[in-house]
């Protein structure tokens, strides 16, 4: 049984590790170096200190990013948790009037499958799709119909005022599904006695709902909560592809994703690009831990 | 998944029948109507999502039928016939067809890739003991709480430098790099609560410990590997980031996301806003079709990383 038991160890790991070490750990341990140099590509990079943080610290689109993000980091996981949570409860437990068990509501089936299909479409598509339902002309979907209507259009991504919760409204569309499905999954394994118990005990659906239903589903709540979480620092594939001048109109949507792509990419300040993603790094670490640490509660045991 | 009927409970006393204490009354039935209420409006709500999800995408069939008058004229009508014209310029002239058989090269045998090699890191990993284990596999654990822009900048000079940029198998093996710690966690997970009896009897009967794994363990592994591949699909079909990258500079090679982008950017030149209809149409349309024949399978395989 021991025979080639090492050759075939190393033999399994060599190609997935070597992969691994090459394409992700190198290049993330190389980013906080390249972060501390002015390196623009060309010529070997010159060290340079705190340079590109003291730089970044005065730069307003950085900040316009980051309170974007916070924005983000509250709005997302609110709404689409508390859309999610509320349609699960109905297509779960929502119809309960007739017989004993606890069922969902008619049709249940199909609003599931329905909800659900967006979260197949890839963002920058989902993107593109939306730039057109947004066009702020007779063409557009919504602004087609005030235009019939004899209202006057409104300018969903060009007004900087509306931009961002444009931009906010078409992941919550592309999300709730997911987390319909999430949540469904997570009631479906909660014990039917326990609803039956507090319905004899004439408990109205309110109750059932904010006292039985949601402390049992805390875990769940918790990974949907860390997952929107990590989606409101991303926002690159939408920002880039929906928003004016990728991020506009004047900074007024952007991300921080955005802002190193183009930093990079786009006037090849490779240090200062790399100094944004270890900061974008920073706050996503932090962002972890602080919701594990203060949504941590007794898990209640079934 | 399913919430309703259990077999047990038709033999039970149906608790509707029972009726309740007579100071219950009163309660039960404010109860009652507070229930009433709340579905009602459950209903409408579930009904409105449904149409706020299902519009925008059968708005945009129906317009990659029309022409660009119509477009703007009467964006809510049907379209005044079949513009088939419109997919076929969209497919060839826009490149979609092109975009779209490079996302199925690239995603086909990044997944392939993923799939074979992070089931053989995850099934060392979950059933061999030997030194460094811990160590490699909180490695490819750690990369999952990293943001890939993070790396952004270093990745792409180390492609370069491989001379892998612009090419198809430098994506794909970034593709299959980043892909690996959900794939060896989830695996490995899997791996650890196969039996082992079956492993020791085969090991007995002289079977190696490769053949064991490919011909014993991985069709035990089938249902872990259908969730996780199902997940990598998805995830490396919507991939944007990444072809931006490290393929801008050959077009031929781009994939659809990226593709469409770029379709999107210059539709506001050309102006062909049909085109521009159809080509997302054309995106759409294969996930419909997938979508419909293996609802249940994706449904499983995209939560099954969250809910574990």
């Amino acid at each position: 049984m021991r025979h080639g038991r090492y050759p075939f160890i190393v033999g399994f790991l060599v190609a997935p590790v070597t992969l691994y070490v090459v394409f992700v750990i190198a290049p993330y341990a190389q980013a906080f170096y390249i972060s501390m140099t002015n390196w623009r590509g060309f010529a070997p990079p010159t060290w340079a200190g705190f340079d590109n943080y003291k730089r970044m610290a005065g730069d307003g689109a950085f900040w316009k990013a980051i309170e974007h993000h916070l924005v983000m980091l509250i709005t997302l996981p609110l709404v689409t948790i508390a859309i999610a949570l509320f349609f699960a409860f109905l297509l779960n437990l929502g119809g309960r009037s007739r017989g004993s068990t606890m069922s969902g509501v008619w049709g249940s089936k199909f609003y599931r499958v329905v909800f659900f299909f967006p979260q197949l479409l890839a963002l920058p598509i989902i993107a593109v799709l939306f730039g057109m339902v947004y066009r702020p002309n007779s063409s557009g979907l919504i602004d087609g119909v005030l235009i019939k209507l004899g209202l006057a259009p409104v300018g969903w991504l060009i007004n900087p005022k509306l931009a961002l919760w444009a931009v906010i409204a078409v992941l919550v569309w592309q999300a709730v599904g997911f987390y319909v499905v999430l949540f469904s999954a997570g009631m479906a394994s909660i014990p039917k006695d326990i609803f039956e118990a507090a319905e004899l005990d004439g408990a109205p659906q309110s109750t059932l709902f904010f006292r039985v239903t949601l402390p049992l589903l805390w875990d769940t709540l918790q990974v949907a909560w860390v997952y929107l979480g990590i989606a409101a620092f991303d926002g690159f594939a939408i920002v880039d592809v929906l928003t004016v001048d990728q991020g506009g109109p004047d900074n007024n949507t952007t991300v921080l994703a955005e802002q190193i792509y183009q930093n990079a990419f786009k006037f090849g300040k490779f240090g200062y690009a790399s100094a944004m993603g270890v900061a974008l790094f920073f706050l996503t670490i932090t962002f972890a831990a602080l919701t594990l640490r203060v949504t941590r509660r007794e898990t209640i045991e079934l | 998944m399913t919430t309703n009927t259990e077999p047990g409970t038709s033999t039970r006393p149906r608790l509707r029948d029972i009726p309740p204490p007579a100071h219950r009354r009163p309660a039960d039935r404010t109860g009652t109507r507070d229930l009433r209420l709340f579905s009602r409006l459950g209903q409408v709500a579930l009904l409105v999502w449904a149409v706020v999800v299902i519009v925008p995408i059968v708005w945009t069939f129906l317009a990659s039928f029309k022409n660009t008058t119509e477009i703007f004229s009467s964006p809510w009508t049907l379209p005044a016939h079949l513009r088939w014209a419109n997919w076929g310029r969209a497919w060839t002239t826009a490149h979609v067809g092109r975009y779209f058989l490079n996302s199925v090269l690239v995603v086909g045998l990044g997944t392939a890739g993923t799939m074979l090699l992070g089931s053989m890191a995850a099934y060392v990993l979950a059933r061999y003991r030997f030194w460094g284990n811990r160590i490699i596999y909180y490695l490819f654990v750690s990369g999952l709480a990293f943001p890939v822009f993070l790396a952004l900048v270093p990745l792409f000079f180390v492609v370069k430098n491989l001379g892998l940029l612009n090419s198809y198998t430098g994506l794909i093996l970034v593709y299959i790099a980043y892909s690996l710690p959900f794939t060896v966690f989830f695996l490995a997970a899997f791996f650890k609560t196969l039996p082992s009896s079956v492993a020791e009897a085969a090991m007995i009967d002289g079977c190696s410990h490769t053949r064991l794994f490919f011909r014993i363990m991985l069709p035990m592994a089938r249902p872990g590997m259908v969730s996780v591949a199902i997940f990598n699909i998805i995830g490396q079909w919507a991939q944007y980031l990444l072809p931006v990258v490290l393929i801008a500079g050959a077009p031929d090679k781009w994939v659809l996301t990226q593709g469409i982008a770029s379709i999107n950017t210059n539709a506001g030149y050309a102006a062909d806003w049909a085109g521009l209809f159809a080509a997302i149409s054309l995106a759409i349309l294969p996930m419909i079709i997938v979508y419909a024949i293996f609802q249940r399978q994706i449904q499983a395989g995209l939560t099954a990383g969250a809910v574990k």
